[in-house]
């Protein structure tokens, strides 16, 4: 049925028909929904049964399970706050909850995961609309196709943001990390910073006194009750803070943080998709591993009194704020991490070092992978160009030899 | 030693000339199109900091500073010089400038050229004034002005080799024609400065 629509639509959008000037927007509609029906011709082309489209759709269906966890997680954080005798925020949502007639018990799996969508499907919205009508502009103005690497950012935004985050700035944010980040170099595969992660560091840099604080939580906050992460914890009173918290709920994801973030189950089952369909590499997220592994250890070994941030071990590190959800979705986007396989294995030992250097050492920061992946995003490149040229002289030596 | 190591640190990361203090913006945008071009001024830079700075240092701490001219005679110990200080500086950057300029024409040829104009142009960057001059302003003492000179001139160097290598992955892109060649130059360095500023705030 829907291809008969689409097939009874098209000759107005081809070439001579009326509606010609939105060829591209008819494109992405018919090709996202069928694959295309024209075929290679000639002998020189490398075919692939897997494209742009299918990696794209890919990528969006292995984070599936971190959407459910953030939406299950935001209503749980809340009912379990209420619980402990926060009142509930004073907003739509709220009557939404009351209007339907549901519990805000932390035991009632359909009241969180309702209280947790009226939170999170809003953002998602917002920044689909807005990155979408970025990226329809960009395509009409510039001709080129509607592409479904949005699919992947516009997912990628919300779950890096706090519950509580206004509408507002969940637009402009996706609408810097849209255009700044991806359009203005051409759209995707052409960017230098993940497009998601230069939205989440303008907002953080933009509004800091919103991205941090109670807001992680979405209901107002009661005496002896923290809405703060644990990762805001961690910095300032080391395992102290991690004490009363048990590791395998920090790994299955139920603390407070940001929607998406705090569970590593999800990500590490995401992460087995990418992996074993080869669109994530491997190497990446194994580098990130190691280099936190090796700088925990470091930082462990070496040890601060003024500092308990010293003596989180990686275990902890790996579970706590970002770490997993960026090592699987962030940094290792093909696009902008390094491009040959040692660089890789460098990039993602240094985004791995960096992340525990910046959350320990740096007081401003309690979290370090957003801005440590940015950070070897901008050295990306300079990694591979160095790679590639030990191969050529390598080569080179090997000629000369004999 | 530890406390090298954070004026080191502190030098390259947090306090990056090119990308915190946007110093040397001119040779930064303009000689970033292709990594070894890049790798050359970043390296020129890095020499003539390392050797301009101490130097600089020299000067300001027996000559221009009150009260230092005491040395020569106690007669002397009233006169304050710091207002010669700007002219100074750019006078003994200019000297080291054209000394490695004549070393580079001699020894490396090849390199000579590709820099061409930029050589000399380092004589005005403003990345090197700036180095000396926070120098005097944070009063480092001659060794700590070798170790600042030498990690100051690393980070813009780093910051170039980036931004160069960066801008030629970048021949794939297909930037709208009117952000082409500088504008979207600009943009880039903006956007690495919001990846530096991931080491913003910390106090070594």
């Amino acid at each position: 049925m829907l291809r008969r629509l689409l097939d009874g639509v098209a000759p107005r959008f081809h070439k001579g028909g009326s509606l010609e000037r939105f060829y591209p927007l008819y494109e992405a509609v018919d090709t996202f929904l069928y694959t295309p029906g024209m075929v290679t011709e000639g002998p020189s082309h490398v075919r692939d049964a897997i494209d742009l489209k299918r990696i794209m759709s890919l990528v969006v269906v292995s984070l599936l399970g971190t959407v459910a966890m953030a939406i299950y997680n935001t209503g749980l954080q809340a009912h379990r706050a209420i619980e402990a005798g926060a009142a509930p925020r004073d907003t739509w949502q709220t009557q939404a909850m009351e209007w339907l007639g549901l519990s805000f018990a932390s035991g009632d799996l359909v009241a969180c995961l309702v209280h947790g969508a009226l939170y999170f499907v809003p953002v998602l919205l917002t920044t689909y609309t807005v990155g979408g009508l970025w990226e329809g502009l960009f395509a009409q103005v510039r001709r080129h196709e509607l592409n479904e690497g949005f699919l992947v950012t516009g997912l990628l935004i919300p779950l890096t943001l706090p519950a509580g985050i206004p509408l507002w700035q969940v637009a402009l944010g996706t609408s810097f990390g849209v255009v700044i980040g991806k359009e203005i170099f051409g759209g995707t595969g052409m960017n230098i910073l993940n497009p998601a992660l230069t939205a989440r560091a303008f907002l953080f840099f933009a509004y800091p006194a919103e991205m941090s604080g109670n807001i992680w939580v979405a209901a107002g906050v009661a005496d002896g009750v923290t809405g703060a992460t644990l990762l805001a914890g961690a910095s300032e009173q080391g395992m102290a803070a991690l004490a009363d918290v048990s590791w395998w709920d920090a790994f299955l994801g139920f603390v407070p943080g940001s929607m998406g973030e705090t569970s590593a189950l999800a990500c590490l089952l995401g992460a087995v998709l990418l992996v074993v369909t080869g669109i994530g590499s491997w190497r990446v997220m194994l580098g990130v591993a190691i280099g936190t592994v090796a700088a925990a250890a470091l930082l462990n070994g070496v040890g601060s009194v003024t500092n308990p941030y010293f003596a989180v071990p990686f275990w902890w590190h790996m579970v706590l704020g970002g770490w997993a959800f960026g090592t699987v979705y962030m940094a290792t986007d093909p696009v902008t991490a390094a491009q040959t396989d040692t660089g890789r294995w460098v990039f993602g030992a240094l985004v791995g070092v960096l992340t525990v250097l910046i959350r320990v050492i740096n007081p401003a920061y309690p979290e370090g992978m957003m801005l440590a992946i940015l950070f070897m995003n901008v050295f990306a490149p300079t990694i591979d160009f160095f790679v590639v040229r030990a191969n050529v002289e390598r080569r080179r030596r090997r000629v000369s030899l004999p | 030693m530890e406390h090298y190591l954070s004026i080191a640190m502190t030098a390259i990361f947090v306090e990056n000339l090119a990308l915190a203090f946007f110093l040397g913006m001119c040779s930064f945008l303009a000689v970033s199109k292709q990594v070894e071009t890049a790798i050359g001024l970043g390296f020129a830079v890095l020499v003539v900091q390392t050797i301009t700075v101490p130097l600089n240092n020299l000067i300001f701490q027996y000559l221009l500073k009150e009260g230092a001219l005491a040395w020569i005679s106690p007669a002397l110990a009233s006169y304050d010089l710091t207002f010669l200080g700007f002219l100074t500086y750019i006078g003994t950057i200019a000297a080291v400038v054209q000394v490695v300029e004549m070393t580079l024409d001699r020894h490396v040829p090849a390199l000579y050229t590709t820099l061409g104009i930029f050589l000399p142009l380092i004589a005005v960057n403003c990345a090197i004034l700036g180095g000396s001059l926070f120098m005097v302003e944070r009063s480092y003492t001659l060794a700590e002005s070798v170790v600042y000179g030498l990690s100051s001139g690393a980070g813009w160097a780093l910051a170039i080799v980036a931004l160069a290598a960066i801008r030629e992955r970048m021949r794939y892109s297909n930037v709208p024609a009117g952000l082409r060649g500088l504008g979207i130059t600009f943009i880039i360095a903006g956007l690495m400065a919001i990846g530096f500023m991931a080491f913003a705030g910390i106090q070594l």
